[in-house]
């Protein structure tokens, strides 16, 4: 048998500002999934040689080893503030924290509030998987009612351990979020979705319309103690009820915002 | 230029600004305000970043994010704002990149009130955040020095990669007098080779003060000691008045060197040889100078407004050799000249040791004026 030439069509490929090795998350995770969207919005936009990464303390502690931009390393809840700094001085940079429940609803609730309240022209990756993941998955602020964790081994008592913060509903009310939406990462349908959110939110500061963030609902099979299939599942059961999807703000300018 | 009327906070901002200063986010608290009031209304004129941050903690890590690009950035604040910033500062000196923190010293602990005191100079000089790190630590006693001092800080942050302080207590922040300031500076072009830019530049740059490979970070640290060596060797500053003959030397910084000073001229009047050495970097500290005066003088008095933190350095040099004594108010209370001189003449007329501890000396005198 003779071999032609075959004509191929590429449709599946890793992106090059995303470093080729293996990350440290768990099987299951959905970080890298998180990690590989903002790889390709960065590349599609031509921003990769523009961006500048600010990481935050969490799982996603490391997050600089896999992109091939400039990074920086913020202390737990203040990559906000730090981004702030940098974009200041930098303002043709393309910013963004990348953030985990724990650091930006917790201890960096107080930076978030202040970058958003202010405009600030950054773009926030939020991922909620309802626990403190790196520290061995106790209660977060994002835990749900009755949701077993380390630190609330009877599960979360709302009387004595207070009740999970809805942060995209609470940033949506501030003037200075032009952006604010909630996306799942449990099916493909909605990675698919999730993407196109992040792509608005690096839109949004790239036109300069304001702050941007999306949260996305995230999986954390082994703190959970679940397989990588149950947690999707409870992602779909569980954290859609108490946190549902949906664009909670979407100013007027982002709304013509056409790319 | 001319001299004028001028606030310290007010003339330390404009110091900073024509210094080259390219960014400044802070957050106000009395006694600094004027200085973050002043640069709210200079920084835009000129096109600068200026932004009053949602808090300390903010203040400071939008400072170490400006800081990773290798731009010139300040922020300010006093004594409550400053413990807010120990996280930060911690992670900046860790992560090594330069700038300038401005801590106008009121009484404390606690919210304590906003009069003048010296009581942060261990939380600014032998640490405060977490960690093996030092800062570099500027002491001005006058409008002009604080001016003066403004613009050495950043060549210093530059130089050595790390967090300059200028510590002035609440008086010098408050207080108005003649001083010229220099004229404006251009801003500075080159971007260092570490900077963060987010510009095509070849190379990925990646700033973070983490290090989980235990002998990695001892590599870090052992660098960032052997910096401080050489700040220690290089950079040593002090001011000294009427030590060439004298007997007696009094240590104090910033304001309580001043009254000092007013004193140990009171003293001369009445014919004792006393002189003054009034450390501007205390850190790094004039051990050598203060090593050299343990040979030649007869006794030291210390004067502080806190409640001799300084002190320990200086026993530090002296070791027992000669007598040390201690004089200090605290709470934000600024001792008047008379006092020190009381001071000064005690040293001389009575009985000196070397025994016990200054303070407790002290404070049992004290709490016979103040009790």
């Amino acid at each position: 048998m003779v071999m032609t030439d075959v004509p191929t069509r590429i449709v599946y490929e890793r992106p090059e500002v995303f470093d080729p090795r293996v990350t440290h998350y768990c099987p299951g995770c959905t970080h890298g999934v998180a990690h590989r969207l903002v790889a390709e919005v960065l590349e599609e936009m031509g921003e990769v040689d523009n961006a500048i990464g600010v990481a935050s303390v969490g799982c996603s502690v490391f997050i600089y080893n896999y992109f091939n931009i400039d990074f920086v390393e913020a202390a737990h809840g203040r990559a906000p503030a730090m981004a702030t700094g940098i974009k200041r001085v930098l303002p043709e940079s393309t910013v963004f924290t990348y953030q985990g429940d724990g650091d930006l609803a917790s201890i960096g609730m107080g930076e978030i509030v202040g970058a958003a309240s202010r405009g600030e022209k950054i773009s926030v990756v939020f991922i909620n998987n309802a626990n403190y993941g790196m520290t061995g998955g106790q209660m977060a602020p994002t835990t749900l009612p009755g949701q077993k964790t380390t630190s609330s081994p009877k599960g979360r008592d709302v009387e004595r351990q207070g009740y999970p913060v809805q942060t995209a509903e609470l940033l949506s009310t501030l003037a200075g979020s032009a952006y604010v939406v909630r996306r799942s990462m449990h099916n493909p349908r909605e990675i698919n979705r999730a993407k196109k959110a992040i792509r608005t939110a690096f839109e949004v500061q790239k036109h300069g319309l304001g702050f941007a963030l999306v949260e996305l609902l995230s999986t954390c099979p082994t703190n959970w103690g679940m397989t990588p299939d149950e947690a999707r599942s409870w992602v779909e059961e569980r954290m859609l009820e108490y946190f549902p999807l949906g664009d909670y703000k979407v100013s007027p300018a982002v709304a013509e915002l056409k790319f | 230029m001319a001299k004028e009327l001028i606030k310290g906070n007010t003339a330390v901002a404009e110091a900073g600004l024509r210094a080259g200063l390219e960014a400044y986010f802070g957050y106000p608290i009395t006694p600094q305000t004027e200085l973050l009031e002043h640069l709210s209304a200079r920084m835009p004129e000129l096109g600068r970043p200026f932004v009053q941050a949602e808090s300390e903690l903010g203040a400071i890590n939008m400072v170490y994010g400006a800081a990773c690009t290798g731009k010139r950035v300040m922020t300010s604040s006093s004594s409550p704002g400053v413990s807010l910033m120990m996280e930060g500062l911690s992670y900046i000196a860790g992560t090594e990149v330069p700038m300038v923190l401005v801590d106008v010293v009121r009484g404390g602990p606690g919210l304590g009130n906003i009069a003048p005191a010296q009581g942060d100079y261990n939380q600014i000089v032998h640490g405060g955040g977490h960690g093996d790190y030092r800062l570099i630590v500027l002491a001005p006693a006058s409008v002009q020095e604080a001016i003066d001092l403004t613009a050495l800080a950043f060549d210093l942050a530059e130089k050595y990669r790390a967090i300059v302080a200028i510590l002035m207590d609440g008086s010098i922040g408050q207080m108005m007098e003649p001083a010229e300031l220099p004229p404006m500076q251009p801003l500075k072009k080159d971007v260092p080779e570490w900077a963060v830019r987010g510009d095509r530049h070849g190379e990925k740059h990646l700033l973070t003060s983490i290090n989980l490979d235990p002998p990695a970070q001892e590599v870090m640290n052992l660098r960032l000691m052997k910096r401080w060596q050489q700040v220690e060797k290089n950079e040593v500053r002090f001011k000294s008045y009427f030590l060439d003959d004298a007997e007696y030397v009094v240590v104090g910084f910033g304001t309580a060197g001043r009254v000092s000073l007013s004193a140990v001229r009171a003293a001369r009047d009445k014919g004792i040889k006393v002189g003054l050495l009034r450390p501007i970097t205390v850190a790094p500290f004039p051990n050598e100078i203060l090593d050299n005066l343990t040979e030649e003088v007869k006794a030291f008095l210390v004067v502080e407004m806190n409640s001799g933190q300084m002190l320990e350095d200086v026993r530090l040099v002296v070791r027992g050799r000669k007598p040390v004594e201690f004089f200090g108010r605290m709470g934000g209370v600024v001792p008047f000249p008379d006092e020190v001189l009381t001071e000064i003449v005690r040293l001389v007329e009575e009985p000196r040791t070397t025994e016990g501890h200054p303070r407790d000396r002290w404070l049992s005198r004290l709490e016979k004026t103040i009790g």
